[in-house]
């Protein structure tokens, strides 16, 4: 089976998240950059299906250079081939990604894309969807558990406590969540194979969307640092007062 | 001004996370909802201010197909002349307007938390950047604008005076491939109480030390009427199942208590808390990242604290 797995380079956000002054970006001048949970859950299930059923994986991302970092990670987790749609800087909305990881499917025969369910960053909850009605193929999304039978994948989420299986026929387009799978560390080898591999470039057009960014800011906790009962179960008591007083003890 | 609404089902009554929607919805004009069902819970949906409920046929869908919903919204907003269709941001409702986006060319704007007319095509709106941990002031142009709800961040709140509603049963039109990919539905697991509307949720982290420390927080969990969430931590080592997890790539979790143990509130944990009403902490550490977060705390250790709290409630 071939596979492209869809990837995002976004600041690592550890304690805090900041916004630089023009508003317009995530401040990163002291975090480092990583991918998301659930795209590094896309790239360890991609990998386990051509482990068990043959195939190849490709990674895909669209951003700036420094994103072949990102590319890299997912080489050294298994992937064997690395896809770079080269922009300049500029935020692309999800009408012109997926416009963009269209034009790359086209050219290459895939039987399956996955990407994560939503981007850390920009949280468009779209890309996906959109991607597969380019190409006219069926999608799933929020997925947690995926297998492949007869020509085709049985995708499965949960949904208000009941199990939803979607079955579709390939080439199709799934989106997952972090729990499908538990991620392995890379290893020396593949770490030293990801170094030296080659990555595919293009650079694909920038287009204007309804959907315009005016800036970004942090919101207004209504929490401030919180007020001390006690020390160990000495507290108790007063832990017990303040559940009585907000009416949570039935 | 009409805003279609999609509201979804618990029950037989509208999710909480369609309310949030609907009141959403009345800051754009007229609203009128959608309901793949083939009854209208019409007292709650006029609280909420509806006018038109359309119910779709559940003979024509037979369970939930995301690109079936999205042309039967397609089809209902150019019948109605909506200038804005809403849903809930929630797995369905997202899926479901990015299908609609996709379907009609037209942007969609997820999880916003406020959304302003602005003359003609144009609304103002705010939405979620990082689950919530940053708010976007955008700007939309569309001639109809697709819009989810924040399911943790707008309120609910009823009409000031509720609306009669005229309920119409609604046919819609869809090709064999919109009806490709649908739910097979069966029951998951051990089930159990939400953690998304859980009205108590008793959260572990690292600081419960393993697997078998959870007992004593379901027990608690048990007392206060409520549910056990986890941090990331807990379900990356297999301590617990990770649809137990709370943050951004977890679920979000909008309790009226939150009772965090043993975390130390990475910020990707405190996405998927913010909605709560009260947070209280327990931590050793009093500079944990979590008390800035929360109302009140205890400096000391979950496995002390925690079994006294459980026999002071029991004695009660």
């Amino acid at each position: 089976m071939e596979i492209l797995v869809c990837i995002k380079r976004v600041p690592t956000v550890g304690g805090k998240i900041a916004v630089t002054a023009d508003g317009q970006e995530v401040d990163t001048r002291a975090s480092g950059f990583s991918i998301s949970p659930h795209e590094e859950c896309a790239v360890e299930e991609a990998v386990q299906i051509t482990e068990r059923d043959g195939g190849s994986v490709s990674v895909l991302t669209l951003g700036p250079e420094a994103a072949i970092e990102q590319l890299r990670g997912a080489l050294a987790l298994g992937a064997h081939r690395a896809v770079l749609l080269e922009t300049d800087g500029r935020e692309f909305g999800p009408i012109a990604t997926a416009a963009a990881i269209a034009a790359e499917v086209r050219v290459h025969p895939y039987d399956l894309v996955l990407l994560g369910n939503e981007a850390a960053d920009t949280g468009d909850y779209q890309v996906g969807v959109r991607l597969a009605h380019e190409l006219g193929w069926p999608v799933a999304t929020g997925i947690k558990s995926l297998s492949v039978e007869d020509g085709g994948v049985v995708a499965r989420r949960e949904y208000r406590g009941v199990e939803e299986a979607y079955s579709l026929p390939l080439p199709a387009v799934v989106t997952v969540k972090e729990g499908i799978n538990l991620p392995r560390y890379p290893s020396l080898p593949g770490r030293l194979r990801a170094k030296r591999a080659a990555v595919d470039r293009t650079s694909p057009e920038w287009a204007a969307e309804g959907l315009r960014k005016s800036a970004l800011r942090v919101p207004e906790s209504s929490k401030h640092q919180a007020e001390v009962l006690g020390e160990g179960v000495d507290a108790v008591p007063s832990l017990v007062r303040v559940l009585e007083e907000w009416g949570v003890l039935a | 001004m009409t805003a279609l609404v999609l509201v979804e089902l618990d029950g037989t009554e509208p999710a909480d996370a369609s309310l949030r929607a609907l009141t959403l919805a009345r800051s754009l004009g007229d609203v009128n909802a959608v309901l793949f069902a083939s009854a209208a819970p019409q007292d709650t949906l006029g609280r909420y201010g509806v006018s038109d409920v359309y119910l779709i046929e559940p003979s024509s869908l037979e369970g939930y197909a995301p690109q079936a919903w999205a042309r039967t919204l397609a089809g209902l907003a150019a019948e109605t002349g909506a200038s804005a269709v809403l849903a809930a941001g929630t797995d369905r409702g997202n899926e479901v307007l990015a299908h609609l986006g996709a379907i009609t060319g037209l942007p969609m704007a997820a999880n916003c938390t406020l959304v302003t007319p602005d003359g003609g095509k144009t609304h103002r709106l705010v939405r979620h950047r990082w689950a919530g941990l940053l708010l976007e002031d955008a700007v939309m142009e569309a001639p109809v604008a697709l819009f989810t709800v924040a399911t943790d961040s707008v309120a609910h709140v009823s009409a000031e005076t509720p609306t009669s509603i005229q309920v119409h049963v609604h046919k819609p039109e869809l090709a064999e491939s919109d009806l490709l990919v649908r739910a097979v539905e069966s029951p998951a697991g051990a089930g159990g109480a939400s953690l998304a509307t859980a009205r108590v949720v008793v959260g572990g982290g690292r600081g419960v030390g393993g697997p078998d420390g959870f007992a004593s927080l379901e027990e608690l969990a048990g007392l206060l009427g409520g549910v056990v969430g986890v941090s990331r931590v807990v379900t990356s080592e297999g301590w617990r199942p990770h649809k137990q997890q709370v943050g951004q790539t977890g679920t979000k979790i909008t309790p009226e208590l939150y009772l965090a143990c043993g975390i130390s509130g990475a910020i990707q944990h405190i996405a998927g808390c913010a909605g709560a009403k009260h947070i209280i902490a327990i931590n050793t550490d009093p500079g944990a990242p979590i008390l800035a977060h929360a109302d009140y705390a205890i400096i000391g250790d979950l496995h002390q604290v925690i079994p006294a709290l459980v026999e002071a409630l029991r004695g009660r």
